[in-house]
C-alpha cells in the first residue's frame, strides 16, 4: 500500500500554496505533517484525499494514477480538527454510515460499529445525538467513523488540537495504538513539534507550502537539513547566532570560541551559521569547555516546573528552556552557557552544515 | 432594580403604591398592537346596521351570518381557494429553486458572486406596481392570464430572492467540513444532500417556506392584475366588496379575519426559527 505525490502542487490564481512536492508514504507506517499554520498542512491532507485537485502533478495509490478519481471512490477516511459528525443523526448512525454506504449487511455493521465505540469508550453513548456530548466524545466519535471504514488513508488533520491538555494526552497515547492495526497509511497533521515526536514514524516538516525535509522522526529531529526545519521542529524555535571559522577555531563573538573538531575539521573558512535548541541553553557551566554569553534577559515566563527565558543577543532575539523556577533580574545581562557539542552548524543559505554532535552520535 | 433603588432613597412619606412598570408597557404595548385585530373581530360579529349606527365595545346583536355568507357563496371562499392554490405552488417552486441557489452561494466562490448576491435582494425592494403592466400583458400573451400558476410565478420575483438570502444565512451555518465529510464517507452530492444536509437546515426551510406563503398571501397588486374570475385571489375579492347597496362592513371584516387565520396557523410551527429568519438566517 504506497501513496504517492509526485511533483503535485496547488495554487489558486497568483498565490501558491503548495510548492511542487514529491512525497512517498508506505502502508502500515505513521507519517506526521509539522508545520506551523498556514504552512499548507491541510491543503495537502486535501490533495491526498481528493477533496481538491492538484494544479499540477500526479496523487498515486498502489502505482495508479488517482488524481481524476473524486473522493467518494477514494479509499480514504479523515477526521477535521473541528469535530465533524452529523448532527441529525445518532452517534451509531454517524459511525456506521461509512459502512451502511459500501452496502456492508446489518450484522456486520452492527459489529463492527459496536467494536469501535467500544475502542473509544463511546459504547454507552451510540443512541445520543452528537451535540449531547462532550467534545472529546464527539471528537472521539469522528475518529470511530474512521475507524470503522478501514481505509487505506486515514488523514488526522489536528484531531486534538481542540481538545483540552488531559484528553489530549489519552487520546494521542490511544490513536496510534488503535491505528496501528489496521495497516494503512496514517498521516497526522500537527503544529507541535512534540506531538510528532510522542507519535514516532515519519515526519514532514512544512514551511510555506514546502516539505523542507521528510524522513524517520527521531532522524528529522536530530539531522534538520536546513535552518528551516529545524525551527519548525524546535518548539519554542531554534536560536541562532553569527559564527566564523579561522583555522581550527569557531569564533562566536563575546570572544568565545570552540575548537573545529570531527566532521568541522575540513570546513573552509568563512562566516556560518549556529543553531541551538532552547533546551540547551543552561544558567549555570555543566561543561568544562561550555561557552559564556551575557546577553540582555527581557522576559521570563514560569510554567510551574520550568522558566522560559527571552534573551537579547546583540540583536538576536534568543528563548531559553531552563529546568526548575527561577526569579532572574530583568533588563541587566545574564550568563548563560552553551555546550559546543549542543550547537548545529548551518551555511549563510540556511543549509546544514554539521549537526550538533550530541545529535551525531546519538 | 433602578426602580427599588430609587425607592429605597426617597423619604418614607412619599412611597408610592408600588407599579410593575414592565407590566403596564406591555399592557399597553399589547392593547396598541390588538386593538384594531379585535376592532375587525368585533366587527364581524355585528351587523352591518349596528356597525353604522352605533359605537358599541363588543357586538350587541351578536350574529355569525357574515361568516355564513363567506363559507357558502363560492364567490367568497373561492377566493381562499384560489390564493391558497397559487401560495402552495409559489412557496413550492420558490423553496425547490431558492435550495440549489443558496448552496451554491453559501459553498462556492466565482465570478460575481457577491454582486449577484446583492442583486437578488434589490428584486425584493422593487415596487410590484413597476411590475404589474409588463406581467399583465406578458401573460395575456402567453395565454396564462387568470391562471393559478401566473400568480404563483409573478410572486417568485420576490419570494426566491428572499428563500435564496434566508436559506443561505442557514446553510453558511453549516461547516463546510460536514460536505466533505459526508462526501469522503462515500455519500453522492444528491444523497448527502437530502439525507445530511436538508435536516440541518429544516427550520431554514421552514422559516423560508413562512415568509413566501405569507408574502404570497398577503399580496394584492400583482394578484389583482394578473386574475379576473377563475384565480381570482381573496385580497381581490375583498375589494370588490363596494356593490350598489353599498358596502357590506360586516362580511368584509369577516373576511379579514379569516385572512389572518392562516398567518396564524403557519407562524405556529416556526415560532422558535423566525427571529433568525427575520435576521435572514444571520445569527
Amino acid at each position: 500500500m504506497t501513496l504517492q505525490l509526485e511533483g503535485v502542487s496547488k495554487g489558486t490564481g497568483r498565490e501558491t500554496h503548495i510548492h511542487p512536492i514529491d512525497l512517498t508514504l508506505q502502508g502500515g507506517t505513521m507519517n506526521v505533517l509539522l508545520g506551523p499554520t498556514l504552512s499548507g498542512k491541510t491543503t495537502l491532507m486535501r490533495l491526498m484525499a481528493g477533496l481538491d485537485r492538484p494544479t499540477e502533478g500526479r496523487v498515486l495509490w498502489n502505482g495508479e494514477d488517482v488524481t481524476a478519481v473524486p473522493v467518494q471512490k477514494r479509499n480514504v477516511a479523515m477526521v477535521y480538527q473541528q469535530f465533524i459528525n452529523y448532527p441529525s443523526i445518532t452517534v451509531f448512525e454517524n459511525i456506521a454510515s461509512p459502512l451502511r454506504l459500501m452496502g456492508k449487511s446489518k450484522s456486520d455493521i452492527h459489529t463492527a460499529v459496536h467494536e469501535a465505540a467500544d475502542m473509544m469508550k463511546l459504547g454507552a453513548m451510540l443512541d445520543r445525538k452528537p451535540l449531547e456530548l462532550s467534545g472529546g466524545q464527539q471528537q472521539r466519535c469522528a475518529l470511530a467513523r474512521a475507524l470503522v471504514k478501514n481505509a487505506g488513508l486515514v488523514l488526522l488533520d489536528e484531531p486534538l488540537a481542540n481538545l483540552d491538555y488531559k484528553l489530549r494526552e489519552e487520546l494521542r497515547a490511544e490513536i496510534p495504538r488503535i491505528f496501528e492495526k489496521a495497516g494503512s497509511i496514517f498521516v497526522y497533521a500537527t503544529t507541535e513539534p512534540e506531538e510528532a515526536l510522542l507519535l514516532g514514524g515519519n515526519t514532514a516538516t512544512l514551511w510555506e507550502g514546502r516539505v523542507t525535509q521528510f524522513g524517520n522522526t527521531p532522524t528529522v529531529y536530530r539531522k534538520p537539513v536546513d535552518a528551516t526545519t529545524a525551527r519548525v521542529f524546535s518548539d519554542p524555535p531554534m536560536n541562532f547566532l553569527q559564527v566564523s571559522k579561522t583555522g581550527a577555531k569557531l569564533m562566536f563573538g563575546d570572544g568565545q570560541s570552540a575548537s573545529a573538531s570531527g566532521s568541522l575539521a575540513h570546513l573552509p573558512d568563512g562566516r556560518y551559521m549556529a543553531g541551538f535548541r532552547p533546551n540547551h541553553l543552561e544558567v549555570s557551566r555543566h561543561a568544562a569547555d561550555a561557552m559564556e554569553f551575557h546577553p540582555q534577559l527581557s522576559v521570563t515566563e514560569i510554567t510551574g516546573s520550568e522558566t522560559f527565558i527571552h534573551l537579547d543577543h546583540n540583536g538576536e532575539r534568543w528563548v531559553g528552556l531552563i529546568h526548575g523556577v527561577h526569579n532572574l533580574p530583568l533588563d541587566k545581562p545574564l550568563p548563560v552557557y552553551l555546550d559546543p557539542a549542543h550547537v548545529y552548524i548551518f551555511d549563510t543559505d540556511g543549509g546544514l552544515v554539521a549537526p550538533a554532535s550530541y545529535a551525531a552520535a546519538a | 432594580m433602578t426602580l427599588a433603588a430609587t425607592e429605597i432613597s426617597r423619604p418614607k412619606s412619599r412611597v408610592l403604591p408600588w407599579v410593575n412598570g414592565s407590566a403596564v408597557v406591555m399592557t399597553l404595548y399589547l392593547v396598541f398592537l390588538l386593538l384594531p385585530i379585535y376592532w375587525l373581530l368585533n366587527m364581524s360579529l355585528k351587523t352591518n346596521t349596528e356597525i353604522l349606527s352605533t359605537f358599541s365595545l363588543w357586538p350587541q346583536d351578536l350574529t355569525f351570518d357574515n361568516y355564513r355568507t363567506i363559507l357558502t357563496d363560492p364567490s367568497w371562499y373561492m377566493g381562499y381557494v384560489n390564493s391558497l392554490i397559487y401560495v402552495v405552488i409559489n412557496t413550492v417552486i420558490s423553496i425547490s429553486v431558492a435550495l440549489p441557489a443558496a448552496y451554491a452561494f453559501s459553498r462556492y466562490h466565482f465570478m460575481g458572486d457577491k454582486h449577484l448576491f446583492f442583486w437578488l435582494l434589490t428584486n425584493r425592494m422593487a415596487p410590484p406596481a413597476v411590475f404589474a403592466l409588463p406581467f399583465f400583458q406578458l401573460y395575456s400573451s402567453v395565454g396564462l392570464f387568470d391562471t393559478h400558476i401566473a400568480v404563483a410565478l409573478a410572486h417568485c420575483l420576490f419570494n426566491v430572492p428572499l428563500a435564496v438570502w434566508i436559506l443561505e444565512g442557514f446553510m453558511r451555518g453549516v461547516p463546510k467540513e460536514i460536505d466533505e465529510t459526508a462526501y469522503i464517507d462515500g455519500y453522492s452530492f444528491g444523497r448527502f444532500f437530502m439525507k445530511i444536509f436538508m435536516p440541518l437546515i429544516a427550520s431554514g426551510i421552514g422559516v423560508a417556506a413562512f415568509f413566501c406563503f405569507m408574502f404570497s398571501w398577503v399580496e394584492l397588486l400583482l394578484s389583482r392584475t394578473l386574475t379576473s374570475v377563475d384565480a381570482k385571489s381573496i385580497a381581490a375579492t375583498m375589494t370588490r366588496t363596494v356593490s350598489a347597496s353599498g358596502m357590506d362592513w360586516g362580511v368584509l371584516a369577516a373576511a379579514g379575519v379569516l385572512t389572518i387565520v392562516p398567518g396564524a396557523l403557519v407562524i405556529y410551527f416556526v415560532r422558535n426559527y423566525i427571529a433568525k429568519g427575520f435576521a435572514l438566517g444571520r445569527v
